[in-house]
């Protein structure tokens, strides 16, 4: 455990770094109230806020394991939101319309899955497939409009709660520990490792690693599933242009913030949950602090260059040596003391 | 002497690539550079052709001192290498290939027709009759090969070194190819024969020069050397060593049970179909020069590529061996030849490597438990002398010898019946060499069926109850009990008809 | 088979003789509103037995110039054009107008010159946000009134017209003021997420009114504030732009206040001054704008949305 949580310790500064930030500009940032049976205040917010990128992050954390990428995440998400509204418009009931997105979700991932490991097709060009042509089928599922429900029980799911807790915090909190869960309770996470690390030694150990492969696109295609519910459920209606648009580089992105390499290997599926948290803690800070919106983006990148900057394992030698050398150099010399007197 | 290298030396982290190497080069010659794996030859090409900086020694062009620092400067000093894999751009013209970065030009545009012309000027005298003006990837190997050549004589003109440039040419191609080498050779370049096949090297060269562990061995004229006494000169066993080695008991295998059983095994181009019957606790020995069909046969045997022909028994029931699941779910190991791309995981701790292929065979669902891992580890820590400052460092950051004795140990903690060991011992310190031959004798002692390819006559006579030869893909020779002797060995990859030496 | 070919090409001939023939070059289909308008100009065109051909672009403008210059080939009456940029049209629209073809631009305008083309007619952003902000004026309660504003796309032309009129109006109004500003990037998300965070920042009972950029932002901002527990129409004044059907809808369930109709019959002007000019060869104006009508709580909503439920948006 306290392994763990050393390997997530950079995270957690960066995040409290960041809340401390948001703090200065916005003071009422940590207020939390409990009104008409739920938790609000900001925090709240960006754990509700944070769900679809969270989930997300996980399905791409073990892709990226695997020295793979999945740019079809966001575009997984308008198909399985479409799938599900289409489910409830259709008047099928909440029950088959979670079921059949994440379905929907599913296939999307062992297509890839299936391109990327026996077809041999790069990843980032697999994936690219799905991300461009996917959207038009998420189009062609809602007939291009945002196709609306009214389902109560659905939309819970977007903005219900649970003992005054967002369902959608509910729902990475559960999705994480599962993943994080199975990945190291068995022997999944090594075997994830090892292809990610070195596929040709792993296959001459007998490794599986074609369903492997997979089985970590069909798992990120799952977590888009679940992030498209949430999308769907939160505004009530499937937006096929608008769902979870360059969601998929917010992923990745949090995938790096939480210090898994692109190249494939080791991996932590609770330090990439912390960086989505940490870019949306970003992004609903900008919007709190109320700057006019032209400066958002530029915040916003020069706020994750800072994290990533701070986190890279150069800056952190750099910063050892800087450290010992102040130290150094305030130590007293023993012949410089002696002249002084 | 066009050129002349005297103590050549260049060191890399861990490993002396070259030390002190002399080497000439008279105009009009075609000089064989011969040497297995690692021997030095590709770190000597690249000194010559500016890919790397020399640490030591004196190159001298025509009398002069040289020091290339590129490719391109070793080009206009006179120096043109062909690799292979041709270096030219399959979907530009011929014509604009061999023009290519100096095109002629007329009012600063290319000037086509005389690019043209100019190609065909240059593939004067080399007997090809093609038409310059279509994609260089529309002709075969061959000719792809030819054109490298005259546009590497074209800009260089004095030196041109040829690497492996037969590997993939079929016999009358070759007789082409060395049609045009001995026309330049007439024309008085100096020109580097890199090859592994012999009968290539006695046909074409005048002189050879043989390199082993980054040290010249040998210089001779091509007439005056047998085949025999080339081999030799690459493996590295003289004749009268060879007696004093004969430590094995070479007579222990006789009526031993039989394990596992290959008839007619094959696969096209990859390895002529063979027999092989492996009983229980003996070690085979696979001898055979690089290229030969060593490492083809281990992978076939292992299932990294599957057999065209052929069948394969274990325990007298056939099994299918497609996959390296598949042979591992029959009992078979394989430690590779490529350690670092094949062998190790090298973020992962020496404890994950070790249990890796255990876990696979279990499945993802049962996962090793902790402490029996910690268990393994410790144990085959210990047993194999791996030195690590603790179980959970990454296999990446140890010596190779360690590296390797960490892939035995994953195949020992499966406790198979049959285990390919692919060089075991290369880029493996001296001590780490006796202790993984040790290691050999002691696990078939426990009734484990092993195999060992190796470029080491003497490691191969030491260990094993059984010699298999390989020669051009195809299993020429086996030798048992008292054959066993590195001369026969030699003699057997030297003959043309060693089959007749079993 | 002969027959039927002679019969068709009788047909053909009858309605080239009988009526006009409408060249007109669609962007696509990205949204609804795009997708109301084609449906509208189909409807009006057939109203007034025009024979409308058609063409889907795909967002790609090669692929509205070659619709153009093969109406041009075909001897169309007149071309409909709905640019998917401004740049780049003057050759194609000089060959229009050599054949004497008049061209109408529709919704969007073109960098070309005036005399290239016959008219525009298009709707007029900033009188948009006018009308918008001018409802608000009328319609505030009593005392300081703090606005919270729903920006469209950061840089694109509407949001920048739509805010500059919203200021227009509200200037000289007395207790009008915005006090916070985002972009909600003209989604539905977009819209909830930011108006989540106004609610947080300016704690909900603060905030009097709601000036959304376009009527998606205000649905997902509708429903931040019903799930902060307040109810959006009372407690925050609601009012956007375009008039979708779902707005209507909201309205119709008192959550919505006021939209500002864009309206995506932008043909029926374009028929009219066409109309005239084969007639008699009356010029137009060069900018026809359309009417940017505002929609209440009182004109009927359920009855609005049903007119538009099925116009493809």
């Amino acid at each position: 455990m306290t392994r763990a949580l050393r390997r997530c310790l950079p995270q957690i500064l960066t995040l409290l770094a960041l809340v401390a930030l948001v703090s200065i500009f916005f003071p009422q940032f940590l207020a939390i109230s409990f009104e008409n049976g739920r938790l609000t205040g900001p925090v709240v917010d960006i754990v509700k806020r944070g769900a679809p990128v969270a989930l997300l992050a996980i399905g791409m954390t073990l892709v990226i394991a695997t020295r793979g990428i999945d740019l079809s995440v966001g575009t997984v998400m308008a198909i399985s939101g479409a799938v599900a509204a289409w489910t409830l418009a259709a008047g099928w009931g909440v029950f088959p319309a979670v079921l059949l997105a994440i379905v929907a979700g599913l296939t999307c991932g062992l297509w890839n899955g299936c391109l990327v490991a026996y077809v041999g097709i790069q990843p980032i060009v697999a994936t690219l497939i799905l991300m461009t042509s996917g959207r038009g089928i998420a189009q062609l599922i809602t007939e291009g409009r945002i196709l609306t429900f009214s389902d109560p029980a659905f939309a819970w799911i977007g903005s219900g709660t649970v003992a005054g807790v967002p369902v959608p915090a509910l729902l990475w909190l559960v999705t994480g520990i599962a993943v994080a869960f199975i990945m190291r309770r068995t022997a999944l996470g090594l075997l994830v490792e090892a292809i990610g690390i070195n596929r040709s030694a792993s296959t001459v150990a007998g490794i599986n690693a074609r369903v492997l492969l997979i089985a970590v696109y069909a798992a990120s295609g799952f977590c888009a599933a679940l992030a498209g519910i949430v999308a769907t459920a939160d505004i009530r209606g499937a937006d096929a242009n608008n769902a979870g648009l360059w969601l998929e580089l917010d992923a990745i992105l949090a995938v790096v913030i939480g210090g898994n390499s692109l190249l494939g290997g080791r991996f932590s599926v609770a330090a990439s949950i912390l960086g989505a948290l940490i870019i949306q803690t970003v992004d609903t800070g900008i919007l709190l602090a109320g700057f006019p919106s032209e400066y958002n983006l530029v915040i916003k990148a020069g706020l994750v260059l800072v994290i990533l900057l701070v986190q890279s394992p150069n800056l952190s030698q750099h910063w050892h040596w800087l450290r010992m050398e102040i130290r150094r150099q305030r130590e007293p010399k023993p012949i410089g003391s002696r002249d002084t007197r | 002497m066009l050129l002349t290298i005297r103590d050549l030396s260049k060191s890399f982290p861990g490993t002396k690539a070259l030390d002190s190497v002399d080497f000439d080069l008279a105009a009009g010659e075609v000089h064989a550079l011969l040497g297995e794996n690692g021997a030095g030859k590709s770190t000597l090409i690249k000194c010559l052709t500016g890919a790397y900086r020399r640490d030591e020694g004196d190159i001298r062009l025509d009398g002069e001192p040289i020091s290339p620092g590129s490719t391109a400067e070793a080009q206009s000093l006179g120096i043109g290498t062909v690799y292979q894999e041709v270096n030219l751009l399959d979907n530009l013209t011929v014509a604009k290939n061999l023009t290519f970065g100096r095109e002629p030009r007329r009012f600063g545009l290319i000037d086509g027709r005389a690019q043209r012309a100019e190609a065909r000027r240059m593939l004067e005298g080399y007997g090809l009759d093609i038409d310059v003006g279509r994609d260089l990837g529309s002709y075969s190997v061959a000719i792809r090969q030819i054109v490298a050549i005259a546009r590497a004589v074209e800009l260089s003109g004095k030196i041109l070194i040829l690497d492996e440039p037969t590997a993939s040419l079929d016999a009358a191609e070759t007789r082409m190819l060395f049609d045009v080498v001995r026309g330049l050779r007439d024309r008085g370049l100096g020109i580097v024969f890199v090859s592994h096949f012999l009968d290539q090297v006695f046909e074409l060269t005048d002189r050879v020069t043989v390199l082993r562990n980054g040290a010249k061995i040998v210089t001779e004229k091509t007439a005056e050397l047998d085949r025999v006494a080339l081999i030799r000169h690459m493996l590295g066993r003289e004749l009268e060593e060879v007696e004093a080695e004969q430590g094995a008991d070479h007579t222990r295998s006789e009526a031993r049970r039989t394990v596992v059983d290959f008839k007619g095994y094959g696969r096209d181009g990859l390895v002529d179909p063979f027999d092989l019957t492996v009983r229980e606790g003996e070690v085979i020995g696979l001898a055979g020069l690089l290229g030969s069909g060593r490492t083809e046969t281990a992978e076939l045997m292992f299932g990294i590529r599957a057999a065209q022909r052929g069948e394969a028994k274990v325990d007298g029931e056939p099994v299918s061996l497609t996959s390296p699941r598949e042979a591992i779910a029959a009992g078979f190991g394989f430690a590779p030849e490529e350690r670092k791309t094949d062998g190790i995981v090298a973020d992962l701790s020496v404890r994950e490597n070790i249990i890796l292929a255990l876990q696979a065979r279990r499945g993802w669902a049962k996962p090793v438990p902790r402490a029996e891992q910690a268990r393994l580890a410790e144990t085959y820590i210990k047993r194999l002398d791996i030195r690590t400052s603790d179980a959970e460092k990454a296999v990446g950051e140890l010596s190779g010898g360690n590296q390797q004795k960490v892939v035995l140990a994953r195949w020992l903690a499966m406790n198979p019946r049959f285990l390919i060991l692919d060089e075991p011992t290369r880029g493996v310190d001296v001590g780490a060499h006796a202790e993984i031959l040790r290691l050999i004798g002691e696990i078939t002692e426990g009734g484990m069926s092993v195999l060992v390819i190796s470029s080491e006559l003497d490691e191969l006579v030491a260990a094993s109850d059984r010699i298999i030869v390989v020669r051009d893909r195809a299993h020429v020779a086996e030798l048992s009990g008292v054959e066993i002797t590195s001369g026969a060995i030699v003699t057997a990859i030297a003959a043309p008809d060693a089959g007749k030496v079993a | 088979m002969k027959r039927i070919l002679l019969t068709s090409a009788a047909l053909l001939a009858g309605t080239a003789a009988s009526a006009q023939t409408v060249g007109f070059s669609q962007i696509g289909s990205e949204s609804g509103w795009r997708a109301a308008e084609t449906t509208l100009t189909r409807q009006e065109a057939e109203a007034r037995g025009i024979d409308l051909r058609f063409s889907d672009a795909q967002q790609r403008q090669e692929n509205q110039i070659a619709a153009i210059r093969s109406f041009v080939a075909q001897g169309v009456d007149a071309i409909l054009l709905a640019p998917v940029v401004a740049t780049g049209w003057d050759s194609v629209l000089e060959e229009a107008a050599e054949a004497d073809i008049p061209v109408v631009l529709l919704d969007r305008r073109v960098d070309s010159s005036e005399d290239l083309y016959l008219t525009a007619v298009g709707s007029d952003l900033v009188h948009e946000g006018e009308v918008a902000g001018q409802w608000l004026v009328d319609n505030k309660p009593e005392g300081e009134c703090r606005v919270v504003e729903l920006q469209g796309t950061t840089g694109s032309s509407p949001a920048i017209d739509r805010a500059t009129g919203f200021r227009n109006a509200i200037d000289g109004a007395e207790g009008i003021e915005i006090v916070r500003s985002q972009t909600g990037d003209f989604t539905r998300s977009g819209g909830k997420e930011v108006m989540e965070s106004f609610l947080q920042a300016e704690s909900g009972n603060e905030i009097c009114a709601l000036y959304a950029h376009n009527d998606d932002m205000a649905l997902g901002a509708i429903q931040a504030i019903n799930e902060a527990g307040m109810n959006p129409g009372e407690d925050i004044l609601i009012v956007s732009i375009d008039a979708v059907p779902d707005i209507f809808q909201a309205m119709a369930n008192g959550d919505a206040n006021a939209t500002v109709e864009l309206t995506p019959n932008m043909s029926g002007p374009a028929f009219d001054a066409l109309e005239a000019y084969w007639a008699d060869g009356t010029e137009p104006e060069k900018f026809i704008q359309t009417e940017s009508r505002l929609y209440t709580q009182d004109d009927d909503p359920m009855a609005e949305y049903e007119a538009r439920k099925d116009l493809g948006y």
